[in-house]
């Protein structure tokens, strides 16, 4: 392998060769034969299909039942508290299906009702409030698009080259458009004169299941555009994601985007609850830990090719598609290399990029028939660019767990697979 | 609109706040009266812990292990339990109390969760075992690794290097493959399409 990009290989030569002849046989610009599927009146073509009151609330069609959630069993104790994965590798554009957009539970995902939903706020407030469900719908409401990334996506992959596909590495993560209300306007409904100076104030939220989820959010965050949720893409959340009504904070790490929020409490400093002290801290080298990492950097990675979505076309035209998402603001380019990072060109935004949402990237290229190793580099409109593995492990050692956000490589094959490798 | 905003919700009433508001916070702030001891605790752990955390706070499989692992914070492997790595003895109390026993959480009294905590005290060799921990004496508990801990510095040590413009054409001489998923091999297989 260590002459990979210096001298391809005359076995790598050939096998390129015998995709290529593959690859036009199959397509239509050389057909010998008239193609059945034309000349022959198919069955979908002369009878009927189903009729509208067959399925009121549609599943996607059987062939594609490979898009689906996965979960890794042996990441966690078990399935309860416990991760799986949005198949990012199947996917395109920018919104997440909800059906099959990631779930991370600590106590597994509860049924609450919208009858015995209640939210309260407390604390350093004018007057605490109990809000039902149908109080919430009466307040202006907002409309955002914004992804969710687990602070723990790709953090199995810091020691190494672990999980052989985009949807383990980087599948944490869902981007939806959110209806709800803007969590400044219910502060402000119950007062915040209270407060005092709010610079140094915080909200601490924690949900309505039995882990609680708590966590502590610094005030300016909260009065800025966190979003008290109840619609997403367009209809009620899920279960799994939090139904009724979840908390949206934009840009920052999945934890903090409270489930079930039963709870809003103004303070006059950060509870360190459990899930900002024993985890959602971050090791480094010396032992010493970060913690309130909240902020998710510019992260991107191609989800096709990608080792569940090797090339099955043989050379020639190829589309390289990935996903690129900061929290700090939009995403301004992404660069794509095939070699590995010893060059790059610049890849082509599907829309520009929202703030803080996934934004789709393509690279339009042919393809040689050559191994590849593909890498992806996102920039956002604050001039981050995102650093390779080795960068990260330089400042921060190997232990971090979370805020994995290296470069990704894939190595793919003359015969069009891919695989998770990690690069010099 | 009223003042106030919406004039939308209720005032909430104190036993309601009471039920929910059950966070506590470094030095103990917001817990309630109580007190229970290491003997105590180590009957309530047995009962209602163990099961999955072990007789001695060691961990049952993969379950989180809440004692030992001092000095390991820097190994290669660190091992994070309450006694090497957590902060605030207030956490312990106020996740114990809200969250645990996992599946059947909130059933613990106050004065229970005052003897477990202690219990996970004597389990990490911080006290005797004729410790007791009550509301009084709780703020006087100081965690090992308390100062073990910095605010996100991302933005001096990352955001100040990485905010550049990066290379384009001849970043590197050459690339070799210094690692692959598949000599891991402990991705979960595939099924479902394919058929």
């Amino acid at each position: 392998m260590n002459d990979l990009f210096k001298s391809p290989s005359r076995r790598a030569f050939l096998r390129g060769s015998a995709a290529a002849v593959a690859g036009s046989v199959a397509g239509a610009a050389s057909a010998q034969e008239p193609d059945p599927l034309i000349t022959e009146i198919q069955d979908w073509a002369a009878i009927t299909g189903e009729g509208v009151d067959e399925t009121p609330y549609g599943l996607p069609i059987r062939f594609e039942d490979d898009v689906v959630r996965r979960n890794v069993p042996w990441l966690t104790a078990d399935p309860i508290s416990s991760i799986n994965f949005t198949p990012i590798h199947a996917l395109d554009g920018t919104i997440t299906p909800q059906g099959c957009a990631f779930e991370r539970h600590h106590s597994g995902a509860i049924e609450l009702a919208k009858e015995d939903y209640r939210l309260m706020i407390n604390g350093l407030v004018d007057k605490p409030l109990v809000f039902t469900y149908a109080d919430l719908e009466r307040f202006p409401r907002e409309n955002h698009v914004y992804f969710c990334e687990c602070a723990a996506n790709t953090g199995m992959e810091w020691a190494g080259a672990q999980l052989n596909g985009v949807q383990f590495t980087h599948g944490m993560i869902h981007n939806m458009e959110y209806s709800g209300v803007p969590l400044r306007t219910l502060l402000e409904e119950a007062g915040l004169d209270a407060a005092g100076d709010l610079s140094d104030k915080w909200v601490y939220v924690e949900g309505a299941d039995a882990s609680s989820n708590g966590r502590s959010i610094p005030m300016e965050k909260a009065l800025d555009d966190c979003l008290v949720a109840f619609k997403a893409n367009g209809e009620a959340l899920r279960k799994e994601h939090g139904y009724p009504v979840r908390l949206v904070v934009p840009g920052w790490e999945g934890n903090m985007w409270v489930k079930w929020l039963r709870r809003i409490e103004v303070m006059d400093g950060p509870v360190e609850s459990r899930e900002e002290t024993s985890k959602y801290t971050d090791v480094l080298a010396d032992g010493t830990a970060r913690k309130w990492t909240w902020v998710m950097d510019a992260k991107s990675v191609i989800t096709s090719p990608s080792p569940q979505s090797p090339i099955s076309h043989g050379p020639g035209p190829l589309v390289i598609s990935g996903l690129a998402w900061s929290g700090h603001g939009r995403i301004t380019r992404v660069d794509v290399s095939r070699d590995g990072g010893m060059t790059w060109e610049t890849a082509r935004l599907g829309t520009q990029g929202d703030s803080k949402a996934l934004t789709r990237f393509y690279l339009d290229t042919t393809w040689d028939g050559e191994e590849m190793l593909l890498q992806a580099r996102a920039m956002d409109e604050t001039g981050y660019v995102q650093p390779t593995k080795a960068q990260l492990r330089e400042v921060r050692g190997e232990n971090s767990i979370y805020h994995n956000n290296c470069i990704q490589t894939w190595h793919v094959k003359a015969n069009g697979e891919a695989e998770n490798v990690e690069v010099s | 609109t009223p003042e106030g905003g919406f004039g939308l919700g209720r005032e909430a009433l104190p036993e309601e706040i009471a039920a929910w508001n059950v966070d506590v916070r470094p030095g103990g702030i917001g817990l309630p009266e109580g007190r229970g001891d290491v003997a105590t605790g180590e009957q309530v752990f047995a009962e209602a812990c163990a099961v999955c955390h072990g007789d001695f706070a060691e961990g049952v499989g993969n379950w989180p292990v809440l004692a030992g692992g001092f000095d390991t914070l820097d190994d290669k492997d660190p091992v994070k339990t309450v006694g090497s790595y957590w902060p605030y003895l207030s956490t312990v109390w106020d996740y114990v109390h809200r969250s645990m026993p996992f599946g059947n959480a909130q059933s613990l009294s106050p004065d229970e969760v005052y003897a477990i905590t202690a219990y996970i005290l004597y389990s990490n060799y911080l006290v005797e075992d004729d410790f007791e921990l009550s509301h009084e004496n709780f703020a006087e508990v100081e965690m090992p690794n308390a100062d073990g801990f910095i605010v996100d510095d991302r933005p001096e040590t990352e955001y100040t290097i990485w905010r550049t413009e990066p290379c384009m054409e001849g970043c590197k001489d050459n690339v070799e493959i210094t690692m692959r998923a598949s000599v891991v091999d402990v991705t979960p297989e595939e099924d479902g399409a394919e058929e």
